[in-house]
């Protein structure tokens, strides 16, 4: 990592890796590329010992690496966050793992068959092939290209999110908001749906609420759900009143933060992920004006569609056009956007693009939250000193400071409430409060 | 040709930006801001991160630089060489001669030098100027190992936690007995000292600079008490002062500061003065005549643009308030907390168990509370500021505590572990007193 102060000369810090993080790197890059490699299915071992080795490579070098790094940083009286670096700043390498991980979503959702999944009962090879055995271990079934992915966004966000607790070990909030991170993450998203799987029963992440889920009513899941009985009863049940009563309720207590910054797994995997990013959020009045149009675009598009295939399946009426939206929008929003654009290009736009731009879910929690919620980021009267800490590390890309500098409340329908501008303002102006009213 | 008059404001700090953009809320006058430092106005407190990587630049802009064009505020690079108040013009170092109406001094400060050998030397800094970082900067790449820091304010901290992030070993050189004890009490300045400790600073107290040594390059310091400290780079900040000789031939009364009146005139009453290099006539009760911070300057900004525009707005100084980091450390204070607590005034002092937090709340002989100080814990400033202006009782400030805490959520919520002590033969013991300040997290009854 290079400590260069951009802004000034050209020196070069004393502090590089110590030999602990050179070995812990060597450790992580070893573990993925045994996962790359098996993607030409070079394996050099039986799968599951592969599988077993790369993933035990991979937390303990990410692990040691990261932590290593962090301590450092508190030792040194390093700051929390740093513009500096090729990768923080656009340069090559930024671009290459945005193609990387672009090449990586766009194999996954239009041709998993070349990461190795098997086509009309031929078993799996490749990367997907890898993971077999993890999945029959867990589920009594091969692996999908979606338990591949389940898989490693587990194991992104449970890593860096302990790196991200280890950071802010002062701060209780961002501790407390990121152990919620990983527990959704790691039981609801993953280990849940996989289990009920292996009791035959539908896959159902039961804290992706509609609109995030866009197919909570379409025909094939409700479809699904009745056919498995009592529990498919229950989930179409919590699904409903998830969206209908909890959302609403918990966004006027706590405001969108509760599901934003404390559940979902998009707004997850941009705080422990994407965290290191958090600058490259577009901060301009053009871009805010593009995030209200896309974002309620979107969300309405999903109201209309949902309402159609409703309507279609109560009155047999206007199915192809139902259906062919839903094919449509699951392309290029579900797919497109939420993956291939919204983590794919979190080195070149930061980690929130899909939560700011396109989440139909944030876009109806946002509404909420501007409408009618408690929550609220409060300044501390004229304390700012305009030091541009707040904007520059917001995700969302909120100008916090031109509130903060005018003594304002900060509520903003984007919010997502993850508490970075209050930890890093040197002054301590901000502060995330559910106003009692 | 424009019949609105031409106002100047010299300097583009927090005070020159805050009154040019005061002016044009109020008027379509024709406004030109000049600085030589940048290009668009900035924050001088976020130096120190931009030196750390943790900003740019243009991070700490005050405003999108789009703003100063939509406002048709002009922002002049130059550098002002003289000021001919008959004529009403300035010159510039560029050679050009400007036309004003109005006048607008917000020049700041600038460091205090000592006056000793060797405070020419490659590798003595100060931090004040955007251009004392690339100063810095150039003297590290020399490969600095030691660093020794003159005078331990607000500034010194500040450049500590910038050398000590480059892995350098820093010791402060100061005069008092303990870290800032000219503006802290005993308790908190030794609280800021130890933490200071555990970043590996050494704090050399009761030692004065007398001299800076080495030839071509600084090689160390030399106290008055004789001791020699090698040292590779040396920062003073022994404190700044107003920013203002070149104007020391204009005929403005100038004493420290530029002297103004209440209304921030000058004795020209076409030229205003705000910020750092105003100096008040005639300041409030236990209060400064020039108080060189951040807050006070915006303050002064805003008054001026009022008055320049028409109005008769008195500047009044308010109750004070100020706040700072030192390094995890945080510090806020409202009102009047002087070092040393003297009758009439009395304090209550309570500090965590951890040694890392306290909260002190001055008060008169009458009851009523005058000041409030707390370190690693925040305030709401608008509740201090009512409970300071109103001369709420100490006992009701202290039943309503809790409505003040500032701290992020999930904050130690207990406090259990605070426990009062006596500052020295000034605090009164009232255990029923200190059984309030428990209750921090306690709502409104």
């Amino acid at each position: 990592m290079n400590y260069r102060s951009i802004a000034l000369t050209d020196q070069t810090n004393p502090l590089s890796y110590t030999s602990l993080q050179l070995v812990c790197l060597t450790l992580l890059y070893l573990g993925l590329s045994i996962q790359f490699l098996s993607i030409f299915d070079l394996i050099f071992l039986p799968r599951q010992w592969t599988l077993g080795l790369s993933i035990f490579l991979i937390i303990s070098g990410a692990l040691g690496y990261t932590l290593s790094i962090e301590n450092r940083k508190k030792t040194t009286a390093q700051p929390l966050y740093t513009i500096q670096g090729n990768i923080r700043q656009k340069k090559w390498s930024a671009w290459l793992l945005a193609l990387f991980l672009t090449t990586f979503y766009v194999l996954l959702y239009l041709r998993p068959d070349l990461l190795g999944l098997g086509k009309n009962n031929t078993p799996n090879s490749g990367l997907i092939g890898l993971y077999d055995g993890l999945s029959y271990w867990i589920k009594g079934k091969p692996a999908s290209e979606w338990f591949v992915y389940g898989t490693m966004y587990t194991l992104a966000i449970t890593c860096l999110g302990i790196r991200v607790i280890f950071k802010f070990s002062h701060n209780r909030y961002q501790v407390y908001r990121t152990l919620s991170i990983i527990f959704f993450q790691l039981i609801f998203a993953f280990l849940l749906p996989e289990i009920l799987q292996a009791f035959n029963k539908p896959y159902v992440d039961l804290k992706n609420f509609w609109p995030l889920n866009y197919y909570f009513f379409f025909d094939w899941n409700i479809d699904q759900l009745l056919a498995s009985g009592q529990f498919g009863f229950f989930v179409l049940g919590w699904g409903t009143v998830g969206f209908l009563v909890l959302t609403p309720l918990l966004t006027y207590y706590f405001g969108k933060r509760w599901y934003c910054s404390w559940v979902c797994g998009c707004g997850g995997l941009a705080e422990t992920a994407g965290d290191e990013f958090r600058h490259l959020s577009d901060k301009s009045k053009k871009a805010w004006k593009l995030e209200k149009y896309l974002i309620y675009s979107i969300l309405v598009i999903v109201v209309l569609m949902t309402l159609l295939i409703l309507t279609s399946r109560f009155t047999g009426y206007l199915i192809s056009i139902s259906q062919s939206l839903a094919h449509w929008y699951g392309l290029i929003i579900g797919a497109m956007f939420s993956g291939i654009i919204g983590v794919g290009f979190y080195p070149l736009f930061g980690g929130r693009v899909w939560c700011r731009f396109g989440c139909p879910m944030a876009a109806y929690l946002g509404l909420l939250q501007k409408m009618k919620s408690r929550f609220r980021i409060t300044t501390n009267g004229g304390q700012c000193i305009s030091c541009g800490n707040c904007s520059t590390y917001c995700e969302m890309g909120i100008d916090v400071k031109s509130y903060a500098q005018q003594g304002k409340d900060i509520v903003r329908a984007s919010c997502v409430g993850c508490g970075i501008c209050s930890a890093v303002c040197p002054r301590g102006v901000l502060k995330l409060e559910n106003i009692n009213r | 040709m424009s019949h609105h008059p031409h106002i100047i404001i010299i300097g583009n700090g927090i005070a020159g930006a805050t009154a040019a953009l005061g002016i044009r809320d109020r008027s379509k006058a024709q406004i030109t801001i000049i600085s030589d430092e940048t290009d668009f106005p900035y924050a001088r407190t976020a130096l120190m991160y931009v030196f750390m990587g943790q900003l740019a630049l243009p991070h700490t802009y005050l405003y999108p630089p789009d703003l100063w064009k939509e406002k048709n505020i002009n922002l002049l690079k130059s550098r002002v060489m003289g000021l001919d108040r008959e004529a009403k013009t300035l010159n510039l170092a560029d050679g050009r001669m400007l036309h004003y109406d109005q006048l607008i001094l917000a020049t700041g400060s600038k460091p205090i030098l000592p006056d000793c050998s060797g405070i020419d030397l490659p590798g003595v800094c100060s931090l004040y100027h955007f251009e004392d970082l690339n100063k810095i900067e150039g003297h590290l790449s020399s490969n600095v190992k030691n660093a020794v820091i003159i005078g331990g304010g607000l500034i010194g901290v500040e450049l500590a936690e910038m050398l000590i992030s480059r892995g350098i070993k820093v010791s402060f050189l100061i005069k008092e007995s303990s870290y800032w004890a000219n503006a802290l009490p005993k308790e908190e300045s030794e609280m800021i000292s130890r933490h200071l400790a555990e970043k590996g600073i050494t704090i050399l107290p009761n030692e004065e600079l007398l001299a800076i040594l080495g030839e071509h390059q600084t090689t160390g310091v030399e106290c008055k008490s004789g001791r020699i400290l090698s040292s590779d780079f040396v920062g003073i900040t022994i404190g700044v002062m107003p920013n203002v000789s070149m104007f020391s031939k204009t005929g403005l009364d100038i004493n420290r500061g530029i002297v103004t009146n209440q209304f921030l005139r000058t004795n020209d009453s076409q030229i205003y003065a705000i910020g750092d290099c105003a100096e008040l006539a005639v300041p409030e009760e236990n209060r400064k005549s020039i108080e060189a911070v951040w807050y006070t300057a915006k303050k002064m900004g805003e008054v001026a643009a009022a008055n320049i525009c028409g109005d008769n707005r008195i500047y009044e100084q308010g109750v004070w308030y100020n706040s700072a980091k030192f390094f995890e450390l945080e510090y806020q204070v409202y009102g009047y907390v002087p070092n040393t607590i003297e009758p009439p005034f009395q304090s209550h002092y309570h500090q965590h168990a951890n040694g890392q937090k306290s909260i002190r709340i001055v008060y008169h002989s009458d009851g009523f509370v005058v000041g409030i100080l707390a370190m690693g814990t925040r305030l709401r400033q608008h509740i201090c500021e009512d409970w300071i202006n109103q001369k709420k009782p100490l006992k009701e400030v202290l039943a309503y505590f809790a409505t003040a805490n500032f701290d992020p959520e999930f904050t130690d919520a207990t406090y259990k572990n605070w426990h009062s002590k006596s500052p020295g033969s000034s605090s009164s013991r009232d255990p029923s007193l200190a059984s309030f300040i428990f209750s921090f997290f306690r709502k409104r009854p």
